[in-house]
């Protein structure tokens, strides 16, 4: 009988991966949080293109040394102003008035790849999805992000999309596809490569000490093992006693 | 004069030893079901120790908050892991208080004269659950926010009183740093009046007397076993015996609670929820709202009755009735046997459907409301009132074992 | 139940290689907790070495600085002060700075790396107060012998231009001297040289 409350309440286990949404199909962005070239590419990028306007506001600048650059290159090439190596990744864009002019501060992204549904995923794909929607007040939109405020940043390098519009039986209209429609100065490659390095970088400055608690994880894993053989075996020797 | 003799003529260190201890006899039989009780004061010591560590760096403002939990985990020195540790020791918790009920549930440990056993226990869950609600808004995230948002307000579906309540308990009109400071001062004092209720849980445990699988009364058995002519035929000494068993159990829980620690700490978004990596938002509620797994049986059961004379007030009433109805079950249960080994095949059956309702039902809670859901919970909710409500009936009806004189293994 | 001897040495053994190793699992729990009490990278980052342009600073002029929430001084001396040092000696209560209040590249009677620039902290060292910058000869209230120096208005203890203290005073040792370096000709750090960071 109780094997059969067991099996059953194990049965309805699987129909809990139905909690988290679904919704747009994200493309696998296969990140690898142990490419240290690509988190300092991403890190580059980031401060490059982003930081303009995104804050990394509980990151810190000498963090990037886990990714193997030295504080002088973190000070020489990564810091813009008069910042010291140990301060927080802030923007110089001012919160109030970025309002006035996107519609919404843009948001700090630290988080992000913890944030939303699909992580790295999420965030590659989004950099990739941008197309030409004149109704839009930068004259963009996003497939991850419906009606983002957020103007296509990138666009120089990846160029210009189209969205090839479908409807379906009840009138609701999706994004059946993007089609390139003017390059960029990268091809498609080459910018799909800097959406994985910006998405690697940022899933890192999400949980920057992920790969270390893997690691230390395994150890004690291993101690616990030992322990645990241990325990069974002196449990054991002293339940000889016991008829 | 030795160190111990020295003590004992001023505090009896070695009577308590003895009596609770090293003469404390419990049954010989006891199983894997039996585990959950030490393993529940361990993770209580967890959630303590690392609660404490944890309000060292925390600030408990709401502009603060937020950052506070980002500064614990990158700035300080194995921040963390203490909030790891935390965040699924209270998971953790409520999964083995889970077990542990359903062991009471089971074996009958809830009959005389175990009745005000599983009362304090009830008691001790309570406190469980106001201390994990309030400790959910203190990082004071999007769904730490809206989540506390939304129960608070169940309380304005109370006639006359309700509005007054929710902002008496607010201390503001809607969720602000005023119930952010005090649900930080109320989440750190509950935990120590909940150690005190479990010292009060075990004074009562070890007047009776374990209750084990069979639901036999081992004080009410013969004499005499190896370890001493007056104790009961099938106790055995707690030391070694269980101190050992159960060291055993907590490195066993350990292998797995650690595991999610160091490997799984999101759990899928069951232990750290994604919405609440963003900062509490009061002018944007996010589109799904759902409390945190452990409550969903009692959510769902809040969402599926319906509103009636123009109030909401019956689902509220039904979700604290399906807990209140839990401290009846000493009353509830008229069967002649405890154990669920000896009891017919109306009792097996209805503790199944019970777990199968229960399960349902969290997972109902979880799900944005549908029709198809909604009609459901409904149905599980009548079944799940049905399994106490009309226990006295069934359980009488019920055609049980013979209950063997002895333990068995 | 007979208890073989078998049986107990192997009880033993297993009792206490599963203390042995729970006392080792326990120290290593135990490690986390107390390097939580550590300063963190925040508080590291808040006391960080102070980058300081001494470009402006005129001879006989004082400027402070602040590194870990504590006054830092930069003193630019002149020639004549450097003499004055020199001839402290008989009144002051370590001039040769033997206690370790400095760098050891600052054991010396002008107690910095260049002889021009004093850099030091700005904390009296008997009770914490910061002490007034006197560079004036025999005002009043120092008499006539007094030849430039810190005096602490709070229980009247005296330093010279080293920050030495002096004989007969409250202050029990020198003023301290926060690692450094310069940078370039005007610019130098507090606390950090090359060495590393304090």
């Amino acid at each position: 009988m109780k094997k059969l409350i067991a099996i059953l309440s194990l049965a309805l286990l699987p129909l809990t991966g139905f909690a988290s949404g679904g919704g747009v199909h994200l493309e696998s962005a296969n990140i690898d949080l142990t490419d240290k070239a690509a988190l300092q590419r991403g890190a580059r990028d980031f401060v490059n293109y982003c930081q303009g306007c995104h804050s990394l506001k509980y990151f810190r600048y000498e963090r990037m040394q886990d990714f193997g650059l030295s504080k002088q290159q973190i000070e020489q090439n990564l810091i813009f102003g008069d910042h010291k190596v140990g301060e927080l990744m802030n923007t110089s864009m001012p919160a109030l008035e970025s309002k006035a002019w996107f519609g919404k501060t843009p948001p700090d992204l630290t988080l992000t790849a913890r944030l939303k549904h699909g992580g790295a995923d999420w965030i590659y794909t989004y950099l990739t999805s941008f197309y030409v929607d004149e109704s839009r007040p930068f004259g963009v939109n996003n497939v991850v992000f419906p009606n983002v405020g957020m103007p296509h940043v990138l666009a120089e390098l990846q160029g210009v999309q189209e969205a090839v519009i479908e409807e379906d039986e009840h009138g609701n209209k999706h994004v059946a596809e993007l089609k390139l429609v003017k390059p960029g100065r990268m091809s498609v490659e080459e910018y799909d490569n800097m959406a994985r390095d910006l998405a690697t970088f940022l899933t890192h400055v999400a949980e920057p000490m992920k790969l270390e608690r893997q690691r230390i994880g395994i150890w004690v894993m291993v101690f616990l093992l030992i322990f645990f053989v241990l325990a069974v075996m002196l449990k054991k020797e002293f339940w000889k006693d016991v008829h | 004069m030795s160190l111990m003799t020295w003590i004992d003529e001023r505090f009896p260190a070695t009577k308590v030893w003895n009596e609770h201890l090293a003469q404390y006899y419990a049954p010989k039989n006891f199983n894997f079901w039996y585990f959950f009780g030490s393993l529940a004061m361990l993770v209580l010591v967890n959630q303590i120790v690392t609660g404490i560590w944890l309000a060292m760096a925390y600030k408990p403002d709401a502009t603060l908050a937020f950052a506070s939990v980002e500064y614990i985990m990158r700035d300080v020195n194995w921040g963390w892991l203490i909030r790891y540790l935390h965040s699924t020791g209270a998971s953790a918790f409520f999964i083995v208080i889970y077990l542990h009920m359903f062991r009471g549930l089971i074996y009958g440990s809830y009959r005389k004269p175990r009745e005000l056993l599983w009362v304090i226990g009830m008691i001790i869950y309570v406190a469980m659950m106001a201390t994990a609600f309030m400790g959910y808004l203190l990082p004071w995230g999007q769904m730490s926010y809206w989540g506390a948002q939304v129960i608070i307000n169940l309380f304005n579906a109370i006639p006359v009183i309700g509005d007054f309540l929710s902002t008496w308990i607010r201390g503001d009109f809607v969720i602000s740093d005023a119930t952010l400071n005090r649900f930080f001062a109320l989440h750190f004092l509950l935990p120590f009046i909940l150690a005190a209720l479990v010292f009060v849980h075990i004074v009562a445990l070890h007047k009776v007397g374990s209750n084990n699988p069979d639901g036999i009364e081992i004080k009410k058995g013969p004499k005499g076993n190896k370890w001493s002519d007056t104790a009961p035929a099938d106790g055995i000494p707690f030391h070694p015996y269980y101190s050992v068993k159960d060291i055993a159990g907590v490195v066993g829980f350990l292998i797995i609670f650690l595991g999610i620690v160091f490997f799984a700490p999101e759990m899928g978004g069951y232990f750290l929820e994604a919405p609440n990596f963003e900062p509490a938002n009061p002018l944007q509620t996010p589109e799904h709202i759902a409390p945190v797994w452990y409550f969903t049986p009692f959510y769902a059961i809040l969402r599926a009755v319906p509103s009636f004379a123009g109030t909401q007030v019956w689902g509220v009433i039904a979700m604290f009735a399906s807990i209140i109805v839990l401290f009846l079950l000493p009353w509830l249960d008229k069967s002649p046997v405890k154990s669920i080994r000896y009891k017919g095949p109306i009792f097996k059956g209805m503790i199944a459907m019970f777990v199968v309702v229960f399960l349902v039902l969290g997972y109902l809670g979880m799900q944005p409301p549908t029709a198809m859901g909604t009609l459901l919970a409904q149905v599980c909710t009548i079944l799940y009132f049905l399994f106490f409500l009309a226990m006295p009936i069934y359980s009488k009806m019920d055609k049980t074992k013979p209950v063997p004189e002895r333990v068995t293994k | 139940m007979s208890s073989q001897g078998v049986d107990l040495k192997k009880r033993r053994m297993l009792i206490t290689a599963t203390a042995g190793i729970s006392a080792v699992g326990a120290g290593f729990a135990l490690v986390p907790f107390l390097s939580y009490w550590q300063p963190s990278a925040r508080a590291k980052a808040l006391g960080a070495p102070e980058t300081v342009d001494i470009s402006k600073l005129e001879p006989g002029a004082m400027m402070t600085a602040k590194w870990r929430g504590k006054v830092c001084w930069v003193v630019r001396r002149t020639e004549e002060t450097l003499k004055t040092l020199k001839e402290n000696t008989d009144h002051l209560v370590d001039p040769d700075s033997e206690v370790p209040q400095q760098p050891d590249y600052c054991k010396n009677y002008h107690r910095s790396i260049k002889p021009e620039y004093l850099v030091a902290i700005g904390i009296c060292t008997h009770l914490g107060c910061s002490p007034t910058y006197r560079p004036e000869i025999g005002p009043a209230d120092l008499g006539e012998d007094w030849k430039g120096g810190f005096l602490c208005a709070c229980h009247g203890s005296r330093f010279d231009l080293s920050t030495r203290v002096f004989k007969g005073v409250p202050a029990p040792t020198n003023l301290v001297i926060p690692k450094y370096k310069y940078l370039s000709d005007t610019v130098i750090v507090i606390g950090e040289d090359d060495g590393g960071a304090a």
